[in-house]
């Protein structure tokens, strides 16, 4: 994907508004809907990686997350490390966590569902094992205390972790734009379209799908530390359960799968028709009902996601199909 | 309470003025001019799991705040405020903290004066963390982590029990139903889920329970769902306690009692504590399982005049009259209460005016209400019973409606 | 300590079969809709919610005993699926992996949020006049529901089994899951024939719908805390495979009951994740699965 001057400006005059938004926002509220639209288009990317570009379906994303918020949480209740250096643990255990299942899964020749399946029994697996250990907690969960300081990675106000989770979410953007214009990203999108090919072209399939899910698990595993220290509280079920899982394949599919923004229009899509409905029904339930059918809508007619409406209206051809 | 309250309030001096500025601004806009007394709604936010698996307590709940706020408001609404009525803003926090917590933000920007929930205590601490930035009036109408209540934070509130004075007034209540039979109780089996709710509770029970010679043989934890307690049912057979102890959800709360009954587990009483089960749909639908099960927990006070008439007026509509009415109900009365003594909604004053609350709770089995850190010291828990069909208060005698039957018959 | 556990295992063992029954009938619906259809259906845990729903209340509103029930709730199951299948899964999707994962996802979305605004979210148990009558086995009790649902589910195996070695609908839909253009140049219809097994794999859920009900509860949400087992027993047991579903669902209950003597209620849990794992690593197709 090379850059055309109108798109550079665009993507620039779009950070530039993100950067100085909470000085025309004053409604902590909205700063704050921001930041988790920014964390879900980020985390979305992470499964993008894996998912999009490299074809590697998982249901599991969310093992990274918990593992990265156990361990700097960890780290800091038990050893009082800052969670400004327990963040990188955080990623080191994800990307660490990804080389073993990716390892094990890959190795094994698991592809398509099956692949997806494993990445969901190792994460039932970490939920279980997450429950009945001491030292995550157990059951009960990991309590942090409210101290806002960088050195914390905490904010005392809607504004800090604004800008935490725009950082998270342009450094997404920058890997998945390296990504497409790099070497590695073209053997991704070649395992993608047939692994079987790619590997008698000469391309080492098991590395590349390796290093793909190490860097999905590392930045899994700093949006854990963001979720740790924005919220102050992690238990088994918020670190390991299907939702994230969901969520995450789920705002990168609407918004287009193999592509640098696809992640987060889907993610500003799906949780604006979220509180749009919400908005307006006030009978719990039938919002979601709403948001089913517009999910299934969608995706009978946008296949390739929303990102698929502004290439058919700009007058470009090529590009990655998804 | 009052140092980091001082800290606090120094540190958002500028975001207090800021949003104090901009409701000052709001509510001119809505105030009407020219008219003598103003009486614009107080508003209070109401944020419970609607949709998710908790969505039939969080319906409980709002069905009682909106009860009691009809009530307020059909009696003349807050007279100290020229008659200000009450207006409830809904929140469905999806079960989820942080959704929980953008809730807050959201109604803080639309003028809440204070807030109720979250059944869940993740999302009741990560709600009411975000509450306490700007000094909103938070009441926990469900939620038994003392945790809550244990952070020096002087804008939340809580007017039922948590799970440490629950735990010992289990204790109390059982030891004195034991000695009323001749103490032939020695031996517990707990029976607890697997999260902070039933593991917390559990520990604070075993301790309890040592304190009057009752001892904890086996300490099960389960899953979260469990799908079959067979195993469970015959490890408690073999283990043979006196009473056995459930603290866990409705849905497995039932499962066991069932399959207790099945595996012909036999004790002395089925003595829960938080028991999510227990209730009178239980007793009416399964009463033959029901049957002598004891239960403590939040309940209402049955010799009361209007606690009758909340419980007739709630099955009339159809509903059950589950401990989340009358909890949500008198949280309600309780931050009203706080409005009409500060005579005004100014966060500080209401603040104050709730800590120093004396609210007397005519359809719950409390004393009157003292606030120490947040906290409710006037809360009670009761022992309850299913007796022939009905639920009987048997624990204290003070508020025992029928004396207990123990050993079950 | 052990000696305990130890005395509690041949009952753990039976506890782990007849519960395993129920499990595999779960897991038919979903080996077979996965195994010939090769799709991961998101909905399937909201239709066991909703066959357990109908069951319900045929029990509250009409007193049929769930038992008798399975005759109501398994046909409208197959029509169900089939309906779902034919007119919007199959007709939506065009055969695309993350669309059908999509479609099925938002199916289950507005089923479970469906169910909550018609139903409640309060939990529904029912009592029938034996669900405490038992047989005395000594070391355990077996209540009568349990002992029914483990015969049923062996019936319907059998039953299936019999449709899918011995009709022609059954060959055919071996042919489609076998080899799907092969299958189509032969002459099957071959979206009716996926339109079929997705019914058949809905009817099935119906009939375990009926079966849990009186064993376990009902609520908007209860239809997943089956389903992630399903899978296991389906990848276990081999795709496509009804006698793999059937002993693949002793194995796992075995595993689970046995589990959780041993390492306790909540630990015990991980042997189910374990075996999940550990056959997708070594043998993927499973038990009886053939070729991927």
């Amino acid at each position: 994907m090379t850059f055309s001057l109108k798109t550079a400006l665009l993507i620039l005059l779009g950070l530039l508004t993100a950067i100085l938004a909470p000085l025309g926002i004053s409604s902590k509220f909205q700063l704050d809907v921001l930041t988790l639209i920014f964390f879900t288009a980020y985390i979305g990317q992470s499964w993008n990686i894996l998912g999009g570009y490299a074809g590697q379906f998982s249901f599991g994303g969310v093992m990274f997350f918990g593992t990265g918020a156990y361990t700097s949480s960890i780290l800091l209740t038990s050893f009082g490390v800052p969670p400004i250096i327990g963040i990188f643990a955080a990623i080191f255990m994800g990307a660490f966590l990804g080389l073993i299942v990716g390892y094990l899964s890959f190795r094994s020749g698991l592809r398509g569902s099956y692949f997806a399946l494993i990445t969901l029994a190792f994460a039932e697996l970490l939920r279980v094992l997450a429950n009945s250990v001491e030292f995550t907690g157990g059951g009960v969960g990991l309590f942090l205390t409210y101290a806002p300081g960088l050195h914390n990675l905490q904010f005392n106000s809607p504004t800090g972790f604004y800008y935490f989770s725009l950082v998270l979410l342009v450094i997404s953007l920058a890997i998945a734009m390296w990504l497409e214009r790099s070497r590695f990203g073209a053997q991704l999108v070649a395992i993608r379209e047939n692994e079987d090919a790619a590997e008698a072209l000469g391309i080492d399939t098991l590395k590349c799908k390796i290093y793909a899910i190490m860097i999905m698990g590392g930045m899994g595993g700093a949006a854990g530390t963001f979720y740790a220290q924005k919220y102050l509280y992690i238990d088994p079920p918020i670190s390991y359960s299907i939702a994230l899982s969901v969520e995450m394949l789920l705002v990168t599919i609407v918004g287009g799968m193999g592509t640098v923004f696809g992640p987060l229009v889907g993610s500003f899509f799906l949780h604006t028709v979220n509180e749009f409905a919400r908005h307006f029904i006030d009978t719990p339930g039938v919002s979601l009902i709403v948001y089913g059918f517009i999910l299934i809508l969608i995706i009978s007619f946008l296949p390739n996601g929303l990102v698929g409406l502004f290439r058919r209206t700009r007058k470009k051809k090529d590009d990655n199909d998804a | 309470m009052t140092k980091s309250h001082k800290l606090f309030a120094g540190s958002r001096r500028q975001f207090i003025g800021r949003a104090s500025a901009t409701f000052a601004l709001a509510s001119a806009g809505l105030s009407i001019p020219h008219i003598a007394k103003a009486a614009s709604a107080v508003k209070i936010g109401l944020i419970h799991p609607a949709t998710g698996w908790a969505a039939y307590p969080a319906a409980q709940l709002r069905y009682g705040a909106q009860m009691a706020i009809a009530d307020i408001n059909a009696a003349g609404g807050i007279k100290s405020m020229g008659g200000a009525p009450v207006e409830a803003m809904l929140g469905d926090s999806q079960t989820k903290p942080e959704i929980g917590a953008a809730e807050v933000e959201k109604m803080n920007e639309a003028g809440v004066n204070a807030i109720q929930g979250c059944y869940q205590s993740a999302v009741g601490l990560a709600a009411s963390a975000t509450a306490a930035k700007y000094n909103i009036p938070f009441s926990v109408d469900v939620g038994v982590s003392d945790k809550l209540v244990q952070r020096d934070l002087p804008n939340v509130f809580r007017m039922a029990d948590g799970y440490g004075r629950i735990a010992s007034d289990a204790s109390i209540n059982l030891a004195e139903i034991n000695k009323a039979a001749g103490s032939p109780a020695k031996t517990v089996a707990i029976v607890h889920e697997e999260s902070e709710f039933g593991t917390g509770t559990a520990k604070l029970v075993t301790q309890a329970l040592a304190k009057h010679g009752l001892t904890v043989i086996e300490t099960i934890k389960h899953a979260n769902p469990t799908r079959n307690f067979d195993n469970i049912a015959l490890r408690l057979k073999a283990a043979k306690p006196d009473i056995i102890m459930p603290i866990n959800y409705p849905g497995e709360y039932v499962l066991l009692a069932k399959t207790l009954r099945q595996q012909r587990v036999d004790f002395m009483a089925s003595y829960s504590v938080l028991g999510g089960g227990f209730n009178f749909k239980f007793v009416e639908e399964m009463p033959q399982i029901a049957e002598n099960m004891i239960d403590v927990n939040h309940w209402y006070d049955p010799s009361s005049a209007s606690g009758q008439a909340m419980r007739a007026r709630t099955e009339s509509e159809g509903k059950y009259f589950t401990f989340e009415v009358y909890c949500a109900y008198m949280s309600i009365l309780f931050l009203v209460d706080g409005f009409e003594r500060a005579g005004s909604t100014d966060k500080e004053a209401v603040n104050a005016a709730l800590a120093s609350s004396t609210l007397n709770v005519d359809f719950m089995p409390y004393g009157p209400t003292k606030m120490v850190n947040g906290q409710n010291m006037g809360s009670r828990a009761v022992a309850i019973q299913a007796q022939k069909g009905d639920v009987q208060v048997i624990a204290p005698s003070s508020y025992a409606s029928a004396s207990a039957i123990f050993p079950r018959s | 300590m052990f000696s305990e556990v130890l005395s509690l295992l041949p009952a753990g063992i039976i506890n782990g079969l007849m519960f395993g029954a129920i499990y595999a009938l779960v897991a038919l619906g979903l080996t077979l809709i996965y195994g010939v259809l090769h799709i991961i259906n998101f909905a399937h845990g909201a239709m066991l919610m909703l066959a357990m729903y109908m069951a319900y209340f045929l029990f509250k509103i009409l007193n049929i005993d769930p038992y008798v029930a399975i005759l109501i709730v398994t046909p409208a199951g197959f029509v169900f699926g089939y309906t779902i299948y034919r007119w919007g899964i199959g007709k939506l999707s065009g055969g695309r992996d993350q669309n059908i994962l999509l479609i099925t996802l938002g199916l289950s979305i507005i089923l479970e949020n469906s169910a909550l605004v018609f139903f409640t979210g309060d939990q529904q148990t029912i009592s029938l006049p034996y669900s405490y009558e038992a047989f005395d086995l000594g070391f355990l009790y077996l209540s009568y529901p349990k002992v029914i649902s483990f015969v049923a589910s062996l019936v319907i195996c059998l039953l299936l089994w019999m449709l899918m070695t011995l009709t022609d609908l059954g060959k055919a839909i071996r042919a489609v899951a076998k080899q799907r253009e092969g299958a189509r140049l032969v002459g099957i219809d071959v979206e009716h024939v996926f339109a079929v097994t997705f019914g058949i794999g809905v009817a099935c859920l119906g009939a375990a719908g009926c079966m849990l009900l009186p064993i376990f509860y009902v609520d908007p949400y209860t239809g997943n805390i089956f389903v992630i087992v399903a899978f296991t027993i389906v990848v276990l047991g081999g795709m496509g495979s009804i006698v793999g579903a059937l002993l693949g669902g002793f194995i796992i209950g075995i595993t689970e009951s046995v589990g959780g003597l041993i390492l306790g209620e909540s630990l015990g849990q991980v042997g189910i994740s374990l075996i999940f794992i550990l056959i997708l690593i070594f043998r993927p197709t499973g038990i009886f699965g053939s070729k991927v």
